[in-house]
């Protein structure tokens, strides 16, 4: 699988980072090396092997439904970049 | 008591417990220290006043003849672990200015076991590097050095191998999601272990790879991290994978007798290209262990090659996902945005200024490989293999091996700078060390010998899960007799 500027743009977009189009192409043979070393992983037999979902055999706890903290805006809110009137505010959203 | 800063964990305790010192010299000494040491770029956020606070209550403690495992010892904290209003930046961009509101629970442990905090600890972004380059507050040194070239002290957790190797602490934590405890640990000539996944809470430690990452603790023995161990584990409510299971006394688990074990040498970790001083040194450990009354066997791992692929899936799709909550909105660094940028521009160019090359390399190979089409092809079979891969460690246990001992690195430090041509070729620094984070085993690194410039080279040893305390007093056997007491002459 060879992955082609337009791809690397794409990955970009959906991960949500900006890359200038002059960056592209280096992006694009940066993931094609680690998509190479990647690539081994066809050569193992995985038939009938389940996909590890947990790599302790445990089962995750369980707790009664009921609520345990808040009441905390301030806290919450203390880091926020920009934080007005009890919320976080970004760029309008709707228009 | 001079040079109290070159102490180890048990020496201070029970220095601290005679009267012989207190937490305030210990203190006042790792702090001259890491004023001397700038040029190590270990420490990069210091917090004087409160380890003072600290060290004062500490004595208190001790006086008052209440005194727990860790109290007055002056210790550091890796910058991925959240501390109450002090800086916690994972060393990235995108956290500048965070100040977290809560403490993470292995650094609340630590403290309410008495431990005093010196400051936060250099480490690659994210965690994710293995030589503290990809850092934004600038490389990590290692105190070692055989030429006129600045040594990396490997990473991720480069800044609390340096600081401890340099005695300027006492121990330090790390996190170790590939084997970045257990690899900075034998760059340094330091002791480094991973507990078995689920032994530390992983609440409050800023995520990489949440199903890889865990917590331990670096210091200079092996004792010292049976007790740095036991003092940070606990079962967490918060943490939904933290074990609940007792913590044992790993320090009295320590009676270096390991007759009768049985300790395997995998072939698989046999590669091709390695230096013959690396062989050499995992044939003494295993006669050094054989020496000890341990029966060493061959066992075959045959899955090992291909640990180190499946995590470049597994870990940076775990990361992806995981960092997407650097978004500009809650905490951290908002990019300055121009007239009309909406959300999407928000988000885009925040991540793009805050994230360094190495994070945006990981968060996009995780992105393409969760996207649609690919997600069977990569993620669904890197799970699969890595199934396989704590299958191979589940069979030669079933076998009676009780702890398998590897190398820890493939080379000694390198210097800084020399192996960013590839970035797979920075990867393979964690081949003997990702097969353990895979199968979620407990793994030590113990400091072993020098190798021809005089650089400290580590054995690993890997045990069976939840049995750091047998792995540990295997480790300490192997220290007996390995003797490493070289330290790094101070240039800095």
């Amino acid at each position: 699988m060879s992955i082609d500027e337009s791809t690397a743009a794409r990955v970009a977009k959906l991960a949500r980072i900006k890359v200038e189009p002059e960056q592209l192409p280096a992006l694009a043979s940066e993931f094609n090396t680690i998509l190479g070393f990647i690539e081994q992983l066809g050569e193992v037999d995985v038939d009938g092997v389940d996909p590890m979902t947990s790599v302790t055999p445990q089962r995750l706890k369980r707790r009664v439904d009921e609520v345990t903290d808040g009441n905390q805006q301030g806290a919450v809110l203390a880091n926020a970049p920009d934080a007005r009137e009890g919320f976080f505010a970004v760029p309008k959203v709707v228009e | 008591m001079s040079d109290l800063n070159k102490l180890g964990l048990a020496e201070a305790r029970d220095a601290l417990r005679k009267g012989d010192t207190t937490s305030a010299e210990l203190t006042a000494a790792c702090l001259t220290a890491i004023d001397g040491a700038g040029a190590l770029n270990a420490f990069v956020h210091h917090t004087p006043e409160i380890a003072t606070a600290q060290a004062k209550a500490a004595d208190a403690r001790i006086k008052a003849g209440d005194a727990p495992a860790m109290c007055g010892l002056p210790i550091g904290i890796k910058d991925l672990f959240c501390t109450k209003g002090v800086p916690s930046q994972a060393g990235s961009r995108i956290l500048e200015g965070f100040l977290p509101e809560y403490e993470s629970t292995v650094s609340g442990n630590l403290l309410e076991a008495g431990a005093v905090m010196l400051g936060k600890l250099n480490m690659d972004e994210f965690a994710m590097g293995s030589s503290n380059e990809t850092s934004v507050y600038g490389n990590a040194v290692n105190p070692w050095k055989v030429d006129d070239r600045a040594l990396t002290p490997g990473g991720s957790s480069g800044g609390s191998a340096s600081a401890v190797a340099a005695d300027l602490c006492l121990a330090a934590t790390g996190t170790d999601t590939g084997g970045s405890i257990r690899q900075p640990a034998a760059f340094t000539g330091i002791t480094g272990i991973k507990p078995t996944y689920g032994r530390c809470s992983r609440w409050g430690i800023v995520a990489f790879a949440s199903s890889l990452d865990q917590a331990g603790p670096m210091t200079k023995s092996v004792r010292d991290a049976a007790i740095m161990l036991e003092a940070m584990c606990s079962h967490d409510p918060k943490d939904s994978t933290s074990a609940d299971l007792p913590v044992p006394n790993f320090e009295a688990m320590l009676t270096g007798d390991i007759k009768g074990k049985k300790i395997g040498i995998p072939a698989e970790y046999r590669m091709d290209g390695m230096p013959g001083e690396i062989e050499t040194l995992w044939t003494r450990g295993a006669d050094m262990l054989r020496d000890a009354g341990a029966e060493i066997v061959d066992i075959a791992l045959p899955h090992t090659k291909y640990a180190l692929p499946a995590y470049y899936v597994i870990a940076p799709a775990e990361a992806s996902s995981n960092l997407a909550r650097y978004d500009g909105v809650r905490y951290g660094h908002r990019a300055k945005l121009d007239q009309g940028d909406g959300i999407t521009e928000m988000y885009e160019k925040t991540r793009a200024e805050g994230f360094g090359d190495e994070v945006k390399r990981r968060v996009m190979i995780g992105t393409y490989v969760l996207s649609a089409g690919f997600y069977d092809a990569y993620y669904n079979r890197a799970r699969k293999v890595r199934t396989l891969i704590k299958k191979d460690f589940e069979d030669v246990f079933a076998a009676g091996i009780d702890a398998i001992l590897t190398p820890a690195t493939p080379s000694a430090a390198f210097g800084l700078g020399e192996a960013w041509d590839d970035p797979v070729q920075m990867y393979l620094n964690d081949v003997f060390t990702v097969t353990v984070n895979m199968a979620g085993l407990p793994g030590i690194s113990v400091p072993a010998g020098l190798d021809a410039q005089g650089l400290p080279l580590g054995l690993q040893l890997i045990g069976r899960p939840w049995e750091e305390g047998d792995l540990l007093n295997t480790a300490y056997a192997l220290e007996a007799r390995a003797g490493f007491v070289a330290k790094p002459g101070k240039w800095w």
